[in-house]
Protein backbone atom coordinates (compact mmCIF):
# COMPACT_ATOMS: atom_id res chain seq x y z
CA UNK A 1 0.00 0.00 0.00
CA UNK A 2 1.35 3.53 -1.28
CA UNK A 3 -0.05 6.78 0.14
CA UNK A 4 -2.60 8.91 -1.35
CA UNK A 5 -0.14 11.87 -3.60
CA UNK A 6 -0.57 14.91 -5.61
CA UNK A 7 0.72 12.54 -8.79
CA UNK A 8 -2.62 10.58 -7.96
CA UNK A 9 -4.48 14.04 -7.55
CA UNK A 10 -3.01 14.64 -11.20
CA UNK A 11 -4.10 11.59 -12.71
CA UNK A 12 -7.70 11.42 -11.86
CA UNK A 13 -7.83 14.86 -13.10
CA UNK A 14 -6.22 14.12 -16.49
CA UNK A 15 -9.08 11.35 -16.37
CA UNK A 16 -11.63 14.03 -16.97
CA UNK A 17 -10.98 13.51 -20.56
CA UNK A 18 -11.90 9.97 -20.84
CA UNK A 19 -15.31 10.70 -19.17
CA UNK A 20 -15.76 14.22 -21.85
CA UNK A 21 -14.37 12.02 -25.06
CA UNK A 22 -17.40 9.13 -24.02
CA UNK A 23 -19.98 11.89 -23.34
CA UNK A 24 -19.16 14.05 -26.32
CA UNK A 25 -19.28 10.60 -28.56
CA UNK A 26 -22.35 9.64 -26.74
CA UNK A 27 -23.90 13.13 -27.67
CA UNK A 28 -22.67 12.97 -31.09
CA UNK A 29 -23.53 9.09 -31.87
CA UNK A 30 -26.91 9.93 -29.92
CA UNK A 31 -27.86 13.14 -31.97
CA UNK A 32 -27.76 11.27 -34.82
CA UNK A 33 -30.00 8.31 -33.77
CA UNK A 34 -31.94 11.20 -31.87
CA UNK A 35 -32.95 12.53 -34.88
CA UNK A 36 -34.07 9.49 -36.55
CA UNK A 37 -36.06 7.98 -33.49
CA UNK A 38 -37.75 11.32 -33.55
CA UNK A 39 -38.55 12.10 -37.31
CA UNK A 40 -39.53 8.14 -37.11
CA UNK A 41 -42.19 8.70 -33.81
CA UNK A 42 -43.57 11.92 -35.43
CA UNK A 43 -44.29 10.19 -38.91
CA UNK A 44 -47.50 9.24 -40.82
CA UNK A 45 -46.78 5.84 -41.11
CA UNK A 46 -47.26 2.93 -38.59
CA UNK A 47 -44.20 1.01 -39.70
CA UNK A 48 -42.03 4.03 -38.61
CA UNK A 49 -43.07 5.18 -35.45
CA UNK A 50 -44.01 1.79 -34.16
CA UNK A 51 -40.91 0.80 -33.82
CA UNK A 52 -39.70 4.18 -33.22
CA UNK A 53 -42.33 4.43 -29.89
CA UNK A 54 -40.72 0.32 -29.17
CA UNK A 55 -37.06 1.51 -28.89
CA UNK A 56 -37.81 4.42 -27.06
CA UNK A 57 -40.06 2.13 -24.43
CA UNK A 58 -37.64 -0.65 -24.22
CA UNK A 59 -34.31 1.62 -23.30
CA UNK A 60 -36.56 4.22 -21.39
CA UNK A 61 -38.02 0.53 -19.08
CA UNK A 62 -34.48 -0.61 -18.49
CA UNK A 63 -31.64 0.07 -16.50
CA UNK A 64 -28.27 1.46 -18.34
CA UNK A 65 -26.28 -0.66 -16.21
CA UNK A 66 -28.37 -3.80 -17.93
CA UNK A 67 -28.20 -2.24 -21.20
CA UNK A 68 -24.39 -1.75 -21.05
CA UNK A 69 -24.18 -5.55 -19.43
CA UNK A 70 -26.06 -6.97 -22.48
CA UNK A 71 -23.68 -5.19 -24.79
CA UNK A 72 -20.63 -6.13 -23.09
CA UNK A 73 -21.90 -9.77 -22.57
CA UNK A 74 -23.30 -9.87 -26.22
CA UNK A 75 -20.65 -9.22 -28.57
CA UNK A 76 -18.42 -12.77 -27.71
CA UNK A 77 -22.43 -14.21 -28.94
CA UNK A 78 -21.99 -12.49 -32.03
CA UNK A 79 -18.41 -13.59 -32.44
CA UNK A 80 -17.12 -10.07 -31.88
CA UNK A 81 -14.27 -9.47 -29.81
CA UNK A 82 -15.19 -7.41 -26.85
CA UNK A 83 -13.24 -4.13 -26.30
CA UNK A 84 -14.42 -1.29 -23.56
CA UNK A 85 -14.37 1.45 -26.15
CA UNK A 86 -16.41 -0.36 -28.45
CA UNK A 87 -19.55 -1.63 -26.17
CA UNK A 88 -19.61 1.18 -23.57
CA UNK A 89 -19.87 3.35 -26.98
CA UNK A 90 -22.66 1.61 -28.63
CA UNK A 91 -25.03 1.38 -25.37
CA UNK A 92 -24.05 5.12 -24.44
CA UNK A 93 -25.00 5.81 -28.46
CA UNK A 94 -28.44 3.73 -28.36
CA UNK A 95 -29.27 4.88 -24.72
CA UNK A 96 -29.27 8.54 -25.71
CA UNK A 97 -30.56 8.15 -29.00
CA UNK A 98 -33.80 6.77 -26.71
CA UNK A 99 -34.03 9.48 -24.35
CA UNK A 100 -33.08 12.49 -27.48
CA UNK A 101 -35.48 11.16 -29.74
CA UNK A 102 -38.51 11.23 -27.03
CA UNK A 103 -36.99 14.90 -25.94
CA UNK A 104 -36.81 15.85 -29.59
CA UNK A 105 -40.38 14.65 -30.76
CA UNK A 106 -42.27 16.58 -28.18
CA UNK A 107 -40.76 18.85 -29.56
CA UNK A 108 -41.62 18.26 -32.96
CA UNK A 109 -44.68 18.08 -31.65
CA UNK A 110 -44.89 21.10 -29.97
CA UNK A 111 -44.53 23.06 -33.53
CA UNK A 112 -47.86 24.36 -33.74
CA UNK A 113 -50.48 22.17 -36.10
CA UNK A 114 -51.37 25.43 -38.30
CA UNK A 115 -47.66 25.46 -39.48
CA UNK A 116 -48.05 22.08 -40.96
CA UNK A 117 -51.27 22.68 -42.12
CA UNK A 118 -50.01 25.80 -44.07
CA UNK A 119 -47.07 24.08 -45.14
CA UNK A 120 -49.44 21.53 -46.82
CA UNK A 121 -51.34 24.40 -48.52
CA UNK A 122 -48.23 25.64 -49.76
CA UNK A 123 -47.71 22.35 -51.74
CA UNK A 124 -44.25 21.31 -49.91
CA UNK A 125 -42.91 18.37 -49.91
CA UNK A 126 -42.83 16.24 -46.41
CA UNK A 127 -39.13 16.97 -46.57
CA UNK A 128 -39.37 20.76 -46.97
CA UNK A 129 -41.95 20.84 -44.45
CA UNK A 130 -39.27 19.53 -42.40
CA UNK A 131 -36.33 20.58 -43.93
CA UNK A 132 -37.77 24.33 -43.58
CA UNK A 133 -40.74 24.73 -41.49
CA UNK A 134 -41.31 22.17 -38.65
CA UNK A 135 -37.61 21.43 -37.73
CA UNK A 136 -36.68 25.17 -37.05
CA UNK A 137 -39.06 26.04 -35.05
CA UNK A 138 -38.61 22.79 -32.83
CA UNK A 139 -35.15 23.12 -32.68
CA UNK A 140 -35.58 26.72 -30.73
CA UNK A 141 -37.46 24.73 -28.24
CA UNK A 142 -34.87 21.74 -28.67
CA UNK A 143 -32.39 23.55 -26.95
CA UNK A 144 -32.80 23.44 -23.48
CA UNK A 145 -33.40 20.12 -22.68
CA UNK A 146 -31.16 18.72 -24.49
CA UNK A 147 -28.57 21.14 -23.13
CA UNK A 148 -30.27 19.31 -19.76
CA UNK A 149 -29.86 15.87 -21.15
CA UNK A 150 -25.97 16.34 -21.33
CA UNK A 151 -26.21 16.33 -17.95
CA UNK A 152 -27.56 12.81 -17.58
CA UNK A 153 -24.63 11.54 -20.36
CA UNK A 154 -22.19 12.83 -17.89
CA UNK A 155 -23.23 10.92 -15.38
CA UNK A 156 -24.32 7.71 -17.12
CA UNK A 157 -20.56 7.26 -18.52
CA UNK A 158 -19.63 6.84 -14.88
CA UNK A 159 -21.43 3.28 -15.34
CA UNK A 160 -18.85 2.46 -18.11
CA UNK A 161 -16.66 2.24 -15.24
CA UNK A 162 -18.38 -0.99 -13.90
CA UNK A 163 -17.39 -3.10 -17.35
CA UNK A 164 -13.96 -1.97 -17.02
CA UNK A 165 -13.64 1.30 -19.22
CA UNK A 166 -10.74 2.85 -17.40
CA UNK A 167 -12.78 6.85 -16.98
CA UNK A 168 -12.87 9.00 -14.30
CA UNK A 169 -14.83 6.75 -11.83
CA UNK A 170 -13.03 3.85 -12.52
CA UNK A 171 -9.47 5.89 -11.87
CA UNK A 172 -10.93 6.63 -8.75
CA UNK A 173 -11.31 3.27 -7.71
CA UNK A 174 -7.83 1.97 -9.16
CA UNK A 175 -6.28 4.76 -7.03
CA UNK A 176 -8.34 3.46 -4.05
CA UNK A 177 -7.45 -0.30 -4.00
CA UNK A 178 -3.98 1.12 -4.25
CA UNK A 179 -3.51 4.12 -1.29
CA UNK A 180 -6.54 3.13 0.51
CA UNK A 181 -8.17 6.90 0.92
CA UNK A 182 -11.53 6.72 0.04
CA UNK A 183 -12.70 10.08 1.56
CA UNK A 184 -10.21 12.02 -0.62
CA UNK A 185 -11.02 10.29 -3.56
CA UNK A 186 -14.20 9.84 -4.05
CA UNK A 187 -14.41 13.84 -2.72
CA UNK A 188 -12.27 14.45 -5.85
CA UNK A 189 -13.84 12.66 -8.10
CA UNK A 190 -17.63 13.70 -7.13
CA UNK A 191 -16.10 17.66 -7.13
CA UNK A 192 -14.76 17.16 -10.60
CA UNK A 193 -17.98 15.58 -12.02
CA UNK A 194 -19.99 18.32 -10.32
CA UNK A 195 -17.47 20.94 -12.23
CA UNK A 196 -18.25 19.21 -15.35
CA UNK A 197 -22.14 18.93 -14.74
CA UNK A 198 -23.21 22.04 -12.92
CA UNK A 199 -22.45 24.78 -15.48
CA UNK A 200 -24.38 22.85 -18.42
CA UNK A 201 -27.21 22.67 -15.44
CA UNK A 202 -27.09 26.06 -15.01
CA UNK A 203 -27.02 27.17 -18.74
CA UNK A 204 -29.92 24.92 -19.38
CA UNK A 205 -31.94 26.47 -16.93
CA UNK A 206 -31.19 29.96 -18.02
CA UNK A 207 -32.05 28.81 -21.53
CA UNK A 208 -35.40 27.54 -20.31
CA UNK A 209 -36.28 31.03 -18.51
CA UNK A 210 -35.09 32.80 -21.34
CA UNK A 211 -37.10 30.43 -23.86
CA UNK A 212 -40.19 30.28 -21.83
CA UNK A 213 -40.07 34.07 -21.72
CA UNK A 214 -40.03 34.62 -25.36
CA UNK A 215 -43.31 32.58 -25.68
CA UNK A 216 -44.89 34.67 -23.29
CA UNK B 1 -19.03 -19.99 -34.13
CA UNK B 2 -22.14 -20.62 -33.20
CA UNK B 3 -23.29 -19.56 -29.82
CA UNK B 4 -25.77 -22.20 -27.81
CA UNK B 5 -28.03 -19.94 -25.76
CA UNK B 6 -28.83 -21.88 -22.47
CA UNK B 7 -31.67 -20.59 -20.74
CA UNK B 8 -32.38 -23.19 -18.48
CA UNK B 9 -30.20 -22.89 -16.37
CA UNK B 10 -31.16 -19.51 -15.42
CA UNK B 11 -34.65 -20.44 -15.24
CA UNK B 12 -34.39 -22.83 -13.14
CA UNK B 13 -32.96 -20.34 -10.20
CA UNK B 14 -36.37 -18.79 -10.74
CA UNK B 15 -36.94 -18.87 -6.49
CA UNK B 16 -33.24 -16.66 -6.72
CA UNK B 17 -34.43 -14.13 -9.05
CA UNK B 18 -37.76 -13.74 -7.43
CA UNK B 19 -36.47 -13.19 -4.45
CA UNK B 20 -34.16 -10.54 -5.96
CA UNK B 21 -37.63 -8.77 -7.66
CA UNK B 22 -39.24 -8.57 -4.35
CA UNK B 23 -35.62 -7.32 -2.80
CA UNK B 24 -35.38 -4.33 -5.66
CA UNK B 25 -39.54 -3.08 -4.76
CA UNK B 26 -38.91 -3.44 -1.27
CA UNK B 27 -35.46 -1.14 -1.68
CA UNK B 28 -37.11 1.29 -4.51
CA UNK B 29 -40.14 1.64 -1.80
CA UNK B 30 -38.60 2.10 1.36
CA UNK B 31 -36.02 4.90 -0.60
CA UNK B 32 -39.24 6.34 -1.76
CA UNK B 33 -41.22 7.01 1.19
CA UNK B 34 -38.11 8.74 3.05
CA UNK B 35 -36.88 10.37 -0.16
CA UNK B 36 -40.19 12.43 -0.23
CA UNK B 37 -40.53 12.90 3.60
CA UNK B 38 -36.92 14.73 2.93
CA UNK B 39 -38.17 16.21 -0.25
CA UNK B 40 -41.29 17.56 1.92
CA UNK B 41 -38.90 19.02 4.50
CA UNK B 42 -36.96 20.48 2.23
CA UNK B 43 -39.53 21.96 -0.18
CA UNK B 44 -41.22 23.89 3.13
CA UNK B 45 -37.25 24.84 4.63
CA UNK B 46 -36.61 26.71 0.57
CA UNK B 47 -39.97 28.82 1.19
CA UNK B 48 -40.42 29.08 4.96
CA UNK B 49 -36.88 28.40 7.09
CA UNK B 50 -34.04 31.46 7.40
CA UNK B 51 -31.91 32.17 4.69
CA UNK B 52 -28.54 29.19 5.84
CA UNK B 53 -31.43 26.37 5.54
CA UNK B 54 -32.56 27.64 2.45
CA UNK B 55 -28.86 27.75 1.34
CA UNK B 56 -28.00 24.16 2.83
CA UNK B 57 -30.81 22.94 0.95
CA UNK B 58 -29.97 24.79 -2.45
CA UNK B 59 -26.29 22.85 -2.12
CA UNK B 60 -27.63 19.61 -1.06
CA UNK B 61 -29.74 19.68 -4.34
CA UNK B 62 -27.02 20.93 -6.64
CA UNK B 63 -24.28 18.63 -5.34
CA UNK B 64 -26.93 15.48 -5.79
CA UNK B 65 -28.18 16.39 -9.18
CA UNK B 66 -24.90 17.28 -10.66
CA UNK B 67 -22.92 14.32 -9.61
CA UNK B 68 -23.52 10.08 -10.12
CA UNK B 69 -25.47 7.89 -8.71
CA UNK B 70 -22.33 5.67 -8.49
CA UNK B 71 -20.21 7.86 -7.02
CA UNK B 72 -22.88 9.13 -4.54
CA UNK B 73 -22.98 5.09 -3.75
CA UNK B 74 -18.91 4.93 -3.51
CA UNK B 75 -19.04 7.95 -1.17
CA UNK B 76 -21.48 6.29 1.15
CA UNK B 77 -20.06 2.79 1.19
CA UNK B 78 -16.58 3.09 0.81
CA UNK B 79 -15.96 6.97 2.08
CA UNK B 80 -18.48 7.34 5.25
CA UNK B 81 -16.79 4.60 7.14
CA UNK B 82 -13.02 6.29 7.13
CA UNK B 83 -15.21 9.07 9.35
CA UNK B 84 -16.29 6.43 11.64
CA UNK B 85 -19.89 5.27 9.95
CA UNK B 86 -19.55 2.16 8.97
CA UNK B 87 -22.95 0.84 7.07
CA UNK B 88 -24.08 -2.61 5.39
CA UNK B 89 -24.07 -2.44 1.86
CA UNK B 90 -27.84 -2.81 1.66
CA UNK B 91 -27.93 0.23 4.26
CA UNK B 92 -25.61 1.95 2.26
CA UNK B 93 -27.74 1.73 -0.99
CA UNK B 94 -30.85 2.53 0.94
CA UNK B 95 -28.81 5.67 2.23
CA UNK B 96 -27.92 6.39 -0.97
CA UNK B 97 -31.47 5.64 -2.57
CA UNK B 98 -33.49 8.03 -0.49
CA UNK B 99 -30.51 10.82 -0.31
CA UNK B 100 -30.70 11.13 -4.04
CA UNK B 101 -34.77 10.96 -4.70
CA UNK B 102 -35.10 13.58 -1.83
CA UNK B 103 -32.87 16.05 -4.04
CA UNK B 104 -35.43 15.24 -7.34
CA UNK B 105 -38.03 15.41 -5.44
CA UNK B 106 -37.86 18.35 -3.87
CA UNK B 107 -37.82 19.91 -7.30
CA UNK B 108 -41.17 18.50 -8.28
CA UNK B 109 -43.16 19.35 -4.96
CA UNK B 110 -42.05 22.70 -5.08
CA UNK B 111 -43.62 23.07 -8.66
CA UNK B 112 -46.88 21.44 -7.75
CA UNK B 113 -47.19 23.76 -4.89
CA UNK B 114 -46.45 26.88 -6.74
CA UNK B 115 -49.15 25.39 -9.10
CA UNK B 116 -51.63 26.17 -7.17
CA UNK B 117 -53.13 30.24 -7.59
CA UNK B 118 -53.81 32.04 -4.63
CA UNK B 119 -57.14 33.36 -5.12
CA UNK B 120 -58.48 29.67 -5.31
CA UNK B 121 -57.45 29.32 -1.56
CA UNK B 122 -58.69 32.86 -0.51
CA UNK B 123 -62.10 31.71 -2.36
CA UNK B 124 -61.95 28.81 -0.32
CA UNK B 125 -61.40 30.70 2.89
CA UNK B 126 -64.24 33.19 1.53
CA UNK B 127 -66.74 29.95 0.75
CA UNK B 128 -66.26 29.58 5.20
CA UNK B 129 -64.45 26.08 4.61
CA UNK B 130 -61.91 24.81 7.53
CA UNK B 131 -58.24 25.66 6.85
CA UNK B 132 -57.12 22.19 6.37
CA UNK B 133 -60.09 21.34 4.12
CA UNK B 134 -59.37 24.20 1.94
CA UNK B 135 -55.52 22.23 2.16
CA UNK B 136 -57.60 18.90 1.35
CA UNK B 137 -59.44 20.10 -1.03
CA UNK B 138 -57.73 23.24 -2.53
CA UNK B 139 -53.88 22.53 -2.28
CA UNK B 140 -53.45 18.94 -1.94
CA UNK B 141 -55.59 17.62 -4.90
CA UNK B 142 -54.59 19.61 -7.57
CA UNK B 143 -50.89 20.07 -6.23
CA UNK B 144 -51.20 16.22 -6.28
CA UNK B 145 -52.66 16.14 -9.84
CA UNK B 146 -49.76 18.12 -10.98
CA UNK B 147 -46.74 16.61 -9.69
CA UNK B 148 -48.09 13.12 -9.96
CA UNK B 149 -47.17 12.28 -13.07
CA UNK B 150 -43.72 13.27 -12.69
CA UNK B 151 -43.46 11.69 -9.46
CA UNK B 152 -44.03 8.12 -10.38
CA UNK B 153 -41.72 8.65 -13.57
CA UNK B 154 -38.96 9.55 -10.72
CA UNK B 155 -39.96 6.17 -9.12
CA UNK B 156 -39.32 4.13 -12.36
CA UNK B 157 -36.06 6.31 -12.82
CA UNK B 158 -35.33 5.33 -9.19
CA UNK B 159 -36.20 1.14 -9.42
CA UNK B 160 -33.96 1.04 -12.52
CA UNK B 161 -30.72 3.02 -11.14
CA UNK B 162 -31.27 0.63 -8.21
CA UNK B 163 -29.44 -1.86 -10.18
CA UNK B 164 -26.53 0.25 -9.63
CA UNK B 165 -26.44 -0.77 -6.00
CA UNK B 166 -25.42 -4.37 -7.15
CA UNK B 167 -21.91 -2.74 -7.72
CA UNK B 168 -21.28 -2.94 -3.90
CA UNK B 169 -22.96 -6.33 -3.02
CA UNK B 170 -26.10 -5.13 -2.12
CA UNK B 171 -29.18 -6.98 -1.88
CA UNK B 172 -31.46 -6.88 -5.63
CA UNK B 173 -32.45 -8.09 -8.90
CA UNK B 174 -28.91 -7.47 -10.26
CA UNK B 175 -27.13 -8.27 -7.36
CA UNK B 176 -29.06 -11.92 -7.97
CA UNK B 177 -27.94 -11.73 -11.65
CA UNK B 178 -24.72 -11.23 -10.98
CA UNK B 179 -24.25 -14.61 -8.30
CA UNK B 180 -26.07 -16.32 -10.72
CA UNK B 181 -23.83 -15.36 -13.50
CA UNK B 182 -20.68 -15.94 -11.50
CA UNK B 183 -22.43 -19.66 -10.79
CA UNK B 184 -23.31 -20.74 -13.99
CA UNK B 185 -21.02 -18.42 -16.74
CA UNK B 186 -24.36 -18.14 -19.21
CA UNK B 187 -23.63 -14.06 -18.87
CA UNK B 188 -25.92 -12.97 -21.57
CA UNK B 189 -28.59 -15.35 -20.93
CA UNK B 190 -28.74 -13.92 -17.04
CA UNK B 191 -28.96 -10.20 -18.50
CA UNK B 192 -31.30 -10.70 -21.13
CA UNK B 193 -33.73 -12.42 -18.44
CA UNK B 194 -32.76 -9.88 -15.67
CA UNK B 195 -33.53 -6.82 -18.22
CA UNK B 196 -36.67 -8.29 -19.27
CA UNK B 197 -37.60 -8.69 -15.64
CA UNK B 198 -36.91 -4.83 -14.82
CA UNK B 199 -39.05 -3.69 -17.88
CA UNK B 200 -41.88 -5.38 -16.95
CA UNK B 201 -41.27 -3.94 -13.34
CA UNK B 202 -41.32 0.10 -15.25
CA UNK B 203 -44.48 -0.97 -17.16
CA UNK B 204 -46.68 -2.46 -14.47
CA UNK B 205 -45.89 0.10 -12.13
CA UNK B 206 -46.25 3.12 -14.82
CA UNK B 207 -49.59 0.70 -15.54
CA UNK B 208 -50.20 0.72 -11.52
CA UNK B 209 -49.79 4.55 -11.61
CA UNK B 210 -51.79 5.52 -14.48
CA UNK B 211 -54.83 3.22 -13.16
CA UNK B 212 -53.66 5.20 -9.70
CA UNK B 213 -54.03 8.43 -11.52
CA UNK B 214 -56.88 7.88 -13.25
CA UNK B 215 -59.19 6.77 -9.63
CA UNK B 216 -57.70 9.10 -7.23
CA UNK B 217 -56.34 12.26 -9.10
CA UNK B 218 -58.21 12.98 -12.37
CA UNK B 219 -60.41 15.43 -12.20
CA UNK B 220 -61.71 17.81 -15.27
CA UNK B 221 -60.25 21.63 -15.71
CA UNK B 222 -62.27 24.39 -16.40
CA UNK B 223 -60.11 26.92 -18.39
Amino acid sequence: MRSFSIVDVWSIVLAVRWTVALAIMALVGGSIGGLIIALARSAQSRWLHGPARGFIIVFQGTPLLMQLFLIFFGFPVLGLEVNPWLAAGVALILNTSAFLGDIWRGCIQAVPGGQTEASHALNLSNYDRMRYVVLPQALKIAVPPTVGFMVQIIKGTSLTAIIGFTELTRTGQIINNATFAPLPIFALVAFLYFCLCWPLSKWSRRLERRLSASLR
Amino acid sequence: MVYHFQFGVVLQSWPLLLDGVLKTIELSMGAMVIGLLIAVFCSWGKSNGPRALHWAIDAYIEAIRNTPFLIQLFFFYFALPSLGLQMSATTAALVTMFVNLGAFATEILRAGVEAVPKGQVEAGLALNLKRYQVFLYIVLRPALKTIFPALSSQFILLMLTSSIVSTISADDLASVAANIQSETFRSFEIYIVVTAIYFLLSLSFMGLFKLAWKRFLYFPEGR
